[in-house]
């Protein structure tokens, strides 16, 4: 019965057959130009996507040495962002809750790549990068998440949330930021500006009731929003396939077509963002779902060592096949866009960033206790006073 | 929930409801008899315009008609709040009014023809989506635009607490002030209908209470709902209100046509009083008005309950409003003059507001009592269709609450 089932599904949708390429390494160099100032056309890999009633975007991509070797460096500069999280959590200078995005950076790198200042983003609780390439600095992220004045949300709001003018933060509660997207891309609409939406959420959060209703609306009203499943194959320690009756997210939003990515080679994230770019902001077809399949290498968050669901050999697999950074790294040296050396240098530069930012952030103070009580209401708004721990400690506005 | 949501919409309900009687239909909203002799509304134009706290936001429009008399009109609470609403969306382009079934007027009529009037584009229905009407009006909120947003019944906001509370009321602290979602307001329906059962008679406003952030307001009448929900509008915080659902109807007043707002956080004095303060908000009002009349003249049936020496207690009377931030201030001032505190509200005993008031009264005022402070309210159960008039405080309850304080 399954076996005949699986058939006729296979009969109807070839293309599923086949699962999708997420190796980082299968883009071809299709031509190459005298002068490298201007835009290489590379090939895409045909399985880099798959498509839910929607075309497939085009193969070719045009994107310049520029591009390539500055993707490179922002990747590698919030690898190395993430790694200096990882090792204050474990010093103990970072407390409580902390997600990391390490082995998902041509996610974010890919998005920022692909949009605009003027586009919104708003995302899940492993936003550290998105913070970063959306108008923040390394220094503000590891301040707030060291609870440092320094922070960009000042020490206030911690590792879920930080945001910038264009990047509506991350957020702890699982699904939450998916109808506030529809809501900012409602107000774009409304505005009549030609800019779109990214809401991310992730395999586990795609199972909540108002990511759905949040599809609904979006559909109803033809809003410019694109919803971004960042499929890490794990929602906190379960995966897809135990989570998920049906695991191919891009199908998820009924009426609305998908379109299922390559998240680890980041020339198909960028090509997938700037066809769902289009599409929203710029043909406004309405919303469009997009999935990454991408991995983390790290647990759900820091309490997690992300070794009891899954075997350490599947991370070590994919760490050493398909990650990301190293398969662009390939890339430039086949093409000879950059040497072996060069590349050493931005990964240098990348680290010495992270070390000076991690430094500057140590030395920021931590909130002044009269912050406690303030950004609650809006200034000259508040109740009389608010309760401290002793009579001379009641915070009067 | 679904099913009662149809029968009260459908249109056979209504014809069925005004075919059982011959004479004037009752209100859909039920009969709260005291309303319609309430001397605390303001039946005149002259007394509307010396509504204590109204403040006229037009003394700054070039266009505004200065010196000419100020025009009053006679309006319910759902005239009141559609012209709040009227004026919110002349006035900000960026106003939006959206909730189930509002283009069509809502349930309650309180959007009654608003679609036609600024268009389908800023007043639109949406789906059955509790969770997604909020978490969309706080996104649009967020791009610093004004979301009002209608939750169809309180009884229906559940699925939006973590919106609201964990969204709406953090978003500022959260971001060091870097994001705000002050132009979102959330209005909906509250307390006791007279048969709204389980789902449609619930007071959630204790729910959001420790959800600093947020602001509650509850108007009582419709001078108070209009200037109310023009201040919650524009109030730079995001403000649930909630609307009294039995009053849409009954309670009617001569309402100033101008835009003019209400202050958020402060109680209102309805009477002065010497003797024992009466505290409560939207629909109680009117029963702890009839309370004060059984006191004062008790009936046959409870006289004998009610000694002669407390029939000419002077009872304060106090009408809180904004339920968060409360006015403490205000009503533990009043308590230190009287000694003597009754709160009285629709919602549940446990963990209800009146819990949170009683507790800071008694911190603050603990020398001065001379009485326990004592909370008339719902009985801790659902609100049972069958039992509503029975779980719901009335006169009788507050006055025996009152003869209790006052003998303690």
């Amino acid at each position: 019965m399954a076996s005949l089932a699986r058939l006729r599904v296979s009969r109807r949708l070839p293309q599923l057959a086949r699962g999708i390429q997420t190796s980082a390494d299968t883009t071809q160099l299709h031509s190459k130009p005298e002068d490298l100032s201007q835009p290489l056309t590379l090939r895409l890999n045909e399985d880099s996507f798959h498509t839910y009633n929607c075309d497939m975007p085009e193969l070719d991509v045009k994107v310049t040495k520029n591009q390539l070797l500055e993707m490179y460096k922002k990747m590698q500069t919030m690898r190395r962002m993430e790694m200096a999280a990882d090792a204050l959590y474990k010093s103990k200078l970072i407390r409580g809750f902390c997600h990391l995005a390490i082995g998902q950076e041509a996610v974010s790198v890919g998005l920022e790549e692909g949009i605009t200042r003027e586009d919104r983003v708003i995302t899940s609780y492993r936003c550290h990068p998105l913070a970063v390439l959306r108008g923040g600095t390394i220094k503000g992220v590891i301040s707030e998440l060291l609870g440092r004045q320094d922070g960009m949300s000042n020490g206030k709001g911690g590792s879920m949330h930080i945001f910038t003018p264009s990047f509506f933060g991350g957020n702890g509660i699982v699904g939450a930021q998916v109808p506030l997207g529809a809501g900012v891309a409602f107000t774009q609409k409304y505005l009549n500006q030609d800019t779109t939406t990214f809401a991310l959420y992730g395999d586990g959060a795609a199972n909540q009731g108002q990511v759905f209703e949040s599809f609904n609306m979006a559909k109803l009203w033809d809003l410019p929003v694109v919803f971004v499943c960042e499929n890490n194959k794990y929602g906190m320690g379960t995966s897809a396939e135990r989570s998920s009756s049906n695991t191919e997210y891009y199908t998820r939003g009924d009426k609305i077509p998908g379109l299922q990515v390559n998240g680890m080679d980041i020339v198909a994230t960028l090509q997938a963002v700037r066809y769902a770019r289009n599409w929203t902001a710029i043909e406004k077809k309405g919303p469009l779902l997009l999935e990454f399949v991408t991995y983390r290498y790290g647990g759900h968050s820091m309490s997690d060592p992300g070794t009891t669901y899954r075997t350490r050999e599947e991370v070590q697999r994919m760490r050493s096949t398909q990650d990301p950074i190293r398969g662009l790294q390939r890339y430039i040296e086949e093409w000879g866009l950059a040497s072996e050396q060069e590349l050493k240098q931005l990964d240098k530069e990348a680290k010495a960033a992270v070390d000076e930012a991690v430094e500057e952030a140590k030395k920021s103070p931590e909130p002044a206790t009269a912050d406690l009580w303030t950004d609650i209401y809006y200034k000259g708004t508040e109740p009389p006073f608010m309760r401290g721990r002793e009579r001379e400690e009641v915070h009067y506005y | 929930m679904l099913a009662s949501r149809r029968l009260a919409r459908s249109p056979i309900a209504s014809l069925l409801r005004r075919n059982s009687t011959a004479v004037e239909p009752p209100p859909a909203g039920g009969h709260l008899p005291s309303v319609a002799t309430s001397q605390y509304l303001r039946s005149t134009r002259e007394k509307a315009l010396r509504t204590p706290g109204l403040q006229w936001n037009d003394e700054d429009d070039p266009h505004a008609i200065i010196g000419v008399e100020r025009e009053t009109r006679k309006m319910n609470v759902y005239q009141a709040v559609r012209d709040a609403l009227s004026i919110a969306l002349t006035k900000d382009d960026n106003a939006v009014v959206f909730g189930e079934d509002i283009a069509f007027g809502g349930v309650f009529r309180c959007t009654m023809g608003l679609a036609e009037e600024f268009g389908r584009e800023r007043v639109f229905n949406t789906p059955l989506t509790e969770q997604g009407i909020a978490g969309f009006a706080i996104g649009m909120a967020s791009m610093g635009h004004t979301a009002i947003a209608e939750i169809q019944f309180a009884d229906y906001i559940f699925p939006a607490f973590d919106q609201l509370v964990n969204e709406a009321a953090k978003i500022r602290y959260r971001s060091g002030g870097a994001f705000n979602v002050g132009g979102l307001t959330i209005r909906t329906p509250t307390m006791s209908v007279g048969h709204g059962g389980l789902y449609h008679s619930q007071s959630p406003e204790g729910f959001f209470m420790g959800a600093s952030g947020l602001k509650i307001v509850i108007p009582r009448s419709p001078i108070q709902a209009k200037g109310l929900l023009l201040s919650s509008i524009r109030d730079p915080n995001p403000v649930i209100f909630m609307e009294p659902k039995i009053l849409y109807r009954s309670a009617v007043e001569q309402v100033p046509m101008d835009d003019y707002t209400l202050p958020l956080g402060r109680a209102e004095t309805l009477v002065p009083g010497a003797d024992l303060t009466l505290l409560t908000w939207g629909t109680p009002i009117y029963h702890c008005e009839t309370a004060l009349d059984m006191l004062a003249n008790p009936p046959a049936g409870i006289a004998q309950h009610v000694p002669e020496s407390l029939r000419k207690a002077k009872i304060e009377l106090i009408d809180l409003r904004s339920i968060l931030p409360w006015d403490a201030e205000t009503v533990a001032e009043s308590v230190k003059r009287t000694g003597r505190l009754v709160v009285v509200h629709e919602a549940g005993m446990t963990a209800g507001v009146g819990a949170e008031i009683a507790a800071e009264i008694q911190k603050r005022c603990f020398l001065r009592l001379a009485a326990p402070v004592k909370r008339v309210t719902g009985w801790d159960t659902p609100v049972a269709l069958q039992y509503e008039k029975f779980y719901i405080p009335d006169a009788v309850r507050i006055v025996d609450a009152m003869v209790e304080t006052l003998s303690y």
